[in-house]
């Protein structure tokens, strides 16, 4: 009987936290590699069509961005509410898409050049008209590999 | 002997690395891009003469939206949702419908001979076609062909497309080729 009581007394050992630094400091690093901080701030509404059949784009770092829209509402004073190309950080023409997909394919090495892919990240309620300006312009300069990024369907 | 060194108080490096990971956390963006991947056909050469690529005719289907984003596929009009069953039945042509596109004998690497078929799809759009309308149209070809090509799948090795391997992805792919082409932009609204 007086094994119990001698037990009841004994206190619980409180787990080692010396280690607890170390597992925090884990999940930093892989949130460290893992984040990748938004780069242009984006000037334009996309609100991305719904298509179930969508593939991942491979790899990120090989591709640039297209964004076309209307403006965010800040800047349709100045800029009206039709639909605009962005190119990294501000508005520009089909005519220039050309001098960007050139600057974006020398950032790139040698070897990955021919993976290179545009991703179009075009509004739903954007016209065809643009976007087809665009995919002419993205033809001329041979920049053939597209991805038109879209979203799951709300199930 | 020389004084001891202090140690450093290490007790808050964990309460330093939560407030670094927070902010990590907070800053980071997992989102992937998902989408339709195409490839553009290559620029024609100006210099090239044009030569008439002879397709036979029951080898294509031209699928149209117009400006009110209506379609039309093959001759007769119909909704998105009809398009699937419609390009389905256009690819494998079960029957050998002499109207439907005809099939010719690979020799695929790693399966051996096997009928594949020469559609191919021509999508044309209006400069007015609102671009959900043409995705919604893009991801129905699509649909199609990944039907058919599950279908390939489970008929030959048992499993979904997705399921299989590099090469027997390799091989479904050339048995079910997606042969969609975009047509040179014109403008479909004539008046």
């Amino acid at each position: 009987m007086s094994k119990f009581k001698q037990k009841e007394k004994r206190t619980v050992p409180q787990p080692p936290s010396g280690s607890l630094s170390d597992i925090v400091f884990m999940l930093l690093f892989f949130f460290m590699v893992t984040t990748t901080m938004r780069e242009t701030e984006s000037k334009v509404v996309v609100r991305l069509p719904e298509a179930s059949e969508i593939a991942k784009l491979e790899r990120k770092d090989l591709a640039s961005y297209i964004n076309i829209g209307a403006p965010i509402r800040s800047l349709q004073a100045q800029y009206g509410n039709d639909a605009r190309i962005q190119l990294n950080d501000s508005f520009k023409t089909v005519d220039e898409i050309r001098d960007f997909i050139a600057a974006e394919r020398d950032a790139l090495s040698e070897a990955d050049r021919s993976f290179m892919t545009v991703a179009i990240k075009a509004d739903e309620n954007t016209r065809m008209g643009i976007v087809t300006d665009v995919k002419q312009e993205l033809r001329k300069c041979s920049a053939l590999k597209i991805i038109y990024t879209a979203r799951k369907p709300a199930e | 002997m020389g004084k001891k060194t202090p140690e450093i108080n290490s007790s808050s490096t964990a309460d330093m690395a939560f407030l670094l990971l927070c902010f990590f956390m907070m800053t980071t963006t997992m989102d992937q891009d998902k989408g339709l991947q195409r490839r553009l056909p290559p620029m024609p050469d100006p210099n090239q003469k044009v030569e008439d690529q002879k397709v036979n005719r029951r080898n294509i289907i031209v699928v149209k939206i117009n400006s009110a984003d209506r379609l039309l596929a093959g001759s007769e009009p119909m909704h998105v949702s009809q398009l699937k069953d419609k390009i389905k039945e256009f690819l494998s042509n079960p029957a050998d419908d002499p109207n439907l596109p005809e099939k010719a004998e690979i020799e695929i690497e790693g399966y051996g001979p096997c009928m594949v078929s020469k559609g191919v799809i021509s999508l044309q759009n209006d400069r007015g076609t609102s671009y959900q309308a043409y995705i919604a149209v893009q991801n129905e070809l699509v649909k199609a062909v990944n039907e058919l090509r599950d279908e390939f799948a489970i008929a030959n090795y048992g499993k979904l497309y997705m399921k299989l391997d590099e090469d027997q992805q390799e091989i479904v792919r050339k048995a079910v080729p997606q042969n969609i082409s975009e047509a040179e932009p014109k403008d479909v609204s004539k008046k």
